[in-house]
């Protein structure tokens, strides 16, 4: 077996030293009736790497990849181009088979590259702090309304109705275990959002305003006056951002007043990889550090006062803080923080805003050219890479039918909303630039032919 | 003669013995100083070439980004560098024996990190048709079908992100089936020797957390956890194998006794790897229990993370599990079971637990772990965890003290304690030492039940060259510890940084970088 | 004025009905360098034995009990700069707040100098 080095007389001779007879002894503690004899039954031995390989090319064979079709899906996962060098670096093995910073003298890496990390996160966000990363996009989201709770010792959070509905399910669930309750409400196909209900909604039991930015449909909204009744109310306003991208062309909400910014970062350096592993960021007000959730790297200096990094402020956490901790998280996502941080350092401020610029002028252009479709119609006003469609029909078979002709057209709102009629019709297209205008005229085509 | 010599090149030998002087750059030949990004970069730079922008009009309101963001740029040389630098910082498990313990670093199989990369499964949206994402949907079906018959057990839920996130899936999937028979109750209990993540999960769900005491052995105390079950326990979490490295040998009766006072048992699955193809812990009683994937099942661990947490689920708890996941029909069509269907194909799920699918990137590594290990060979790894860990168990247990030799052989990992070390020498000085010899520090101060515990798990991946490599580093370590060795106080010596001033880090946090005058004008 | 001490290394000192709460120097050498308090507000009623303020370590978080029930009528603000002050002066700068007892009696159980030089010696 190609990954066990010991030989069967290694084995013999280790036993010999432990006093054991067989390897059996070893397992002795395990009592009689859960012991098994032999390799359980109805599963495949050891295969060779060839054969394994061999299987899982056909398998990946079945799917339809972003890459071979012309392809506008988003909904918190975006496709965007990924340098080479990302994927060559994080495959390094003194990154990829590194475990989390324990010991700072050996691990000097990774948390230099944490600190990096929390620093490009926190200017992004337009906030002080950030930390180490989270396991994805929703679960930082709920991870920052527990964390509002325990600052403002409240439990009422007020979700926008533009907060992506699989981050309000995540949400959901926990909510229903910890006692706090959520104000949710469905989005209506509108170029406005539903500011107005959160600004009544807000009032001295709140611990905070949840707002998606840009929002699920894509629009684009500032979130000032939001922030200033939250904190009128002694509320905290937390801003989620599932495209970063956008935040080379948009303000960060860190700039109009959020006092916890969480986002996915997938879209820089992770790829789409079917939905994980992703990102979580998690960024904040330096007031607010000791209530954050998971890892934090900070500078110090070693014993000759050379600058190093370690891992700090951990009383907050599991291992130490135990049932009072901050989170249960332990393992965050490390080697997706560091694409995230690797892919952003070669884009710089200048290459993000050109991005940020060149997904926005293309999105402009695709909506231009889907809305001239006889029965589409543009609902955002404003938008970034991602607008939504009212089409003059149901959009789930029409996504089906769009795929059958080698188009991957966008997230219909059917798929993420089931059995809401009022949005049924509207299909969500991200426009990034992976997209050529010429995908974009094939999918006007199609998507002519599927309503005709 | 001709001319003699004349470049003057005459190879010598220099003089031995002397200390290096300290370098202009601060490096140390292959031992290289890289500064921060922030102070090697600039915002006008960039390692990435774009098309140019269709000029339009744009369309974001009047909230279009003017104010420097600050982020610094390098071009791709540069950054390759850059990061390459920093790689040579670290320690890793394709370096060198990295046996700490309860986190099972073994070798990352390369095979796996080429099949997560095929594009039709690195390059797939996680809201496609599912007509389009068949493959996909069946690499998490094969991955849960293995998951299943290896555990014995009736369902598995694969969306959660990572171990503590499992533990949230067995724990709200508890809390689910006793709220649906009416039957809320407020305790866990955990014993004292657990995982942080376990009182910390429990607590998250809004449970109270109470300790449950262990024996002079090392293992739960079934009397004590008898006495205090009753009408008020929702459930315990036990790990098992232990973090003192032992079987629960009472897991079964232990399980019985939750069950009949109305209760569920939750295992702690970290250590699973100590077990596979050996034990089925359905066979103990289990109602759940989490895979990590990153241990047991090698995918890599990053540097801390991504993980992977699946949860294996009891027929009695499988029903509230998580949405979504996948089903396959009669005719070999995979479809998924999220929010639309679930009301009438899982109706007492308890919801979801993250956006999407789980971690399909570590499913893929996995599952090629898992074939190409096969039933045979994943029982075989338990056996040689085992056995080496056994090796360092009773190749060091005359030089250290082992509280829970006397208690049998120990599972997949061992553990010491540091009673016995010389007056002001600590376990903290060990580990430290141990970096000087090349090595990664186990565990250290845990489990909690151990003063100054150090828990050592070597995995089936070592060699016994490699073994005796370390016992004989650790051995003379100890030997140090134990004469007072000045020398060890300071170590490590020879790493890229010495000893790091923690208490000033968490004095002062400096969590991001600022320019200098900002830092100082901070102060 | 009198100082009392408690098992769980807090002491007190009395002044008729107010009193000066802190940990002892067992507990801080116990304890490491200390990185952070959080000592209680001006106000808050603390009942004897209950939680009444946090102190920690690089790599430990303790819960400072109330030796006794009362009002609190200022927690050391000096300790938010300069945690390092219970390292240095534990029993006198390094104070972590003042109380007035709502019950004298409650001092009773506690332990003079001498009874918790004693039980520290038996640790």
């Amino acid at each position: 077996m190609r990954y066990l080095p010991l030989t069967p007389s290694d084995r013999q001779a280790m036993l010999g030293v432990i006093g054991a007879k067989s390897i059996d002894d070893l397992f002795a503690d395990v009592p009689a009736e859960a012991r098994l004899d032999g390799p359980i039954h109805g599963l495949p031995n050891h295969a060779s790497e060839m054969a394994v390989e061999r299987h899982f090319s056909n398998l990946a064979r079945q799917n339809m990849t972003a890459s071979h079709t012309p392809f506008f899906l988003g909904a918190g996962a975006y496709k965007h181009h990924v340098p080479a060098s990302v994927d060559h670096i994080i495959q390094r093995g003194e990154f990829l088979t590194a475990y989390t910073p324990y010991q700072p003298e050996i691990a000097q890496g990774t948390l230099q590259m944490l600190f990096e990390f929390q620093t490009q996160v926190a200017r992004l966000f337009g906030c002080d702090v950030a930390n180490a990363s989270m396991y994805d996009g929703s679960t930082a989201c709920w991870e920052a309304i527990g964390m509002a709770g325990r600052i403002t010792k409240r439990s009422k959070a007020v979700l926008s109705s533009g907060l992506h509905p699989h981050y309000v399910s995540v949400a959901k669930t926990m909510a229903q275990y910890t006692g706090d309750t959520l104000d949710t409400a469905l989005p209506a196909l509108s170029p406005v959002t539903d500011s107005a209900r959160l600004l009544d909604a807000i009032d001295g039991e709140t611990s905070c305003v949840v707002v998606q930015y840009p929002d699920i449909l894509g629009r684009i909204e500032d979130l000032s006056a939001i922030a200033a009744k939250a904190h009128e109310h002694g509320a905290l306003l937390i801003a989620v951002v599932t495209e970063p991208v956008a935040l080379g062309a948009i303000k960060a909400p860190g700039e109009m007043g959020a006092d916890i910014v969480v986002g996915e970062g997938q879209s820089l350096g992770v790829g789409l990889q079917f939905g994980g592993p992703y990102v979580g960021l998690f960024a904040c007000k330096e007031k607010f550090v000791r209530q954050m959730p998971g890892r934090l790297c900070g500078e110090t200096v070693d014993a000759e006062g050379k600058r190093g990094f370690v891992l700090t402020l951990s009383t907050r956490e599991q291992h130490i803080r135990r049932e009072k901790a901050t989170s249960n998280i332990c393992t965050n996502s490390g080697l997706c923080a560091l694409a995230f941080s690797i892919h952003l350092t070669l884009l710089g401020e200048k290459g993000l805003r050109g991005l940020a610029e060149l997904n926005h002028g293309l999105a402009v252009q695709a909506a231009d050219r889907l809305s001239q479709i006889a029965g589409v119609e543009l609902v955002n006003d404003t938008f970034f890479n991602e607008f939504t469609l009212k089409l003059p029909k149901e959009a789930r078979p029409v996504v089906r039918a769009l795929a059958d002709r080698k188009v991957l057209g966008g997230v219909s709102l059917g798929r993420l909303y089931p059995d809401v009629d009022a949005l049924a019709n509207g299909l969500l297209v991200a426009v990034t630039e992976a997209a050529t205008m010429e995908d974009v005229e094939t999918f006007a085509t199609a998507l002519q032919e599927v309503l005709a | 003669m001709s001319t003699i010599n004349q470049s003057g090149w005459k190879p010598e030998m220099g003089s031995a013995g002397e200390t290096g002087p300290a370098t202009y750059t601060g490096n140390k030949a292959l031992m290289l100083e890289e500064a921060l990004i922030f102070e090697i970069g600039t915002t006008g730079t960039t390692g990435v070439d774009l098309a140019d922008a269709p000029k339009v009009t744009p369309r974001l309101g009047n909230l279009a980004r003017h104010r420097d963001i600050g982020l610094p740029g390098l071009s791709e040389p540069e950054t390759v560098r850059h990061y390459t630098r920093l790689s040579r910082q670290n320690y890793a498990i394709d370096l060198g024996f990295f046996p700490l313990g309860s986190c099972t670093m073994k070798h990352n199989p390369r095979l796996n990190e080429k099949v997560a990369r095929m594009e039709g499964f690195a390059d797939v949206h996680p809201l496609q048709p599912v007509e389009t994402v068949q493959g996909a949907l069946a690499v998490i079906n094969e991955l849960a079908v293995w998951l299943i018959k290896l555990t014995g057990m009736h369902g598995v839920a694969m969306t959660p992100k990572a171990g503590a996130h499992g533990e949230l899936c067995g724990i709200l999937a508890i809390k689910a089936a006793l709220e649906a028979r009416g039957d809320p109750r407020s305790v866990i209990l955990v014993p004292e020797s657990a995982h942080g993540t376990n009182p910390a999960t429990a607590a998250f769900a809004g449970y109270a957390v109470e300790n449950i005491p262990a024996t002079s052995e090392g293992r739960v105390d079934l009397a004590a956890l008898k006495a205090r079950l009753g009408p008020d326990v929702a459930g315990v979490m036990i790990t098992n194998p232990n973090t003192c490295g032992l079987f629960e040998r009472d897991m079964k009766a232990i399980s019985d006794a939750v069950h009949a006072a109305g209760g569920y048992v939750y295992c702690d699955g970290a250590n699973f790897n100590a077990i596979v193809g050996r034990v089925r812990p359905g066979d103990l009683g289990i109602d759940a229990m989490h895979i990590n994937l990153h241990k047991t099942f090698s995918t890599p661990h990053g540097g801390g993370g991504p993980g992977s947490g699946p949860v294996v689920l009891s027929e009695a708890l499988s029903p509230f599990g998580p949405i979504p996941f996948t089903e396959r029909h009669a005719d070999g069509r995979y479809t998924l079971v999220e929010e639309e269907t679930a009301s009438a194909r899982h109706p007492h799920s308890f919801g979801r637990m993250t956006a999407f699918h789980g971690q399909m990137g570590m499913f893929t590594r996995a599952l090629s772990y898992i074939m190409s290990h096969g039933a045979d060979g994943l029982r075989q790894v338990a056996e040689d965890a085992v056995l080496n860990a056994n090796y360092i168990l009773r190749s060091l247990e005359d030089v250290l003290d082992a509280p829970f030799a006397h208690s049998g052989p120990c599972m997949h990992e061992a553990l010491f304690s540091d009673n016995g070390l010389a007056d002001g020498f600590s376990t903290l000085d060990i580990a430290k030492g141990l970096i000087d010899e090349g090595y990664h520090p186990m565990t250290v101060y845990f489990p909690l039940v151990v003063h100054g515990a150090m828990l050592i798990e070597p995995t089936e991946t070592e060699s016994k060259v490699t073994l005796d490599q370390f016992i004989g580093a650790m051995r003379s370590v100890v030997q140090r510890a134990k004469a007072g060795d000045p020398m060890l106080k300071s170590a490590p010596h020879h790493a890229p940084r010495r000893r790091l001033d923690e208490t000033q880090a968490a004095r002062k946090p400096a969590l991001v970088w600022r320019e200098p005058e900002q830092a100082v004008a901070a102060e | 004025m009198t100082r009392y001490f408690t098992e769980d290394h807090e002491w007190i000192e009395v002044d008729g009905d107010s009193a000066t709460v802190g940990i002892t120097d067992y507990a801080q050498s116990q304890l490491g360098d200390i990185v952070f308090a959080e000592v209680p507000a001006a106000g808050a009623t603390l009942k004897k034995g209950g939680d009444a303020a946090v102190v920690e370590s690089v790599k430990a978080a303790s819960d400072v009990y109330a030796p006794v029930s009362g009002t609190v009528i200022e927690g050391n603000a000096a300790l938010g700069g300069d945690p390092a002050l219970v390292n240095n002066d534990p029993e006198g700068e390094g104070w972590f707040f003042k109380i007035t007892l709502s019950d004298t009696s409650e001092l009773d159980s506690l332990m003079d100098a001498a009874a918790y030089k004693a039980f520290v010696d038996g640790l």
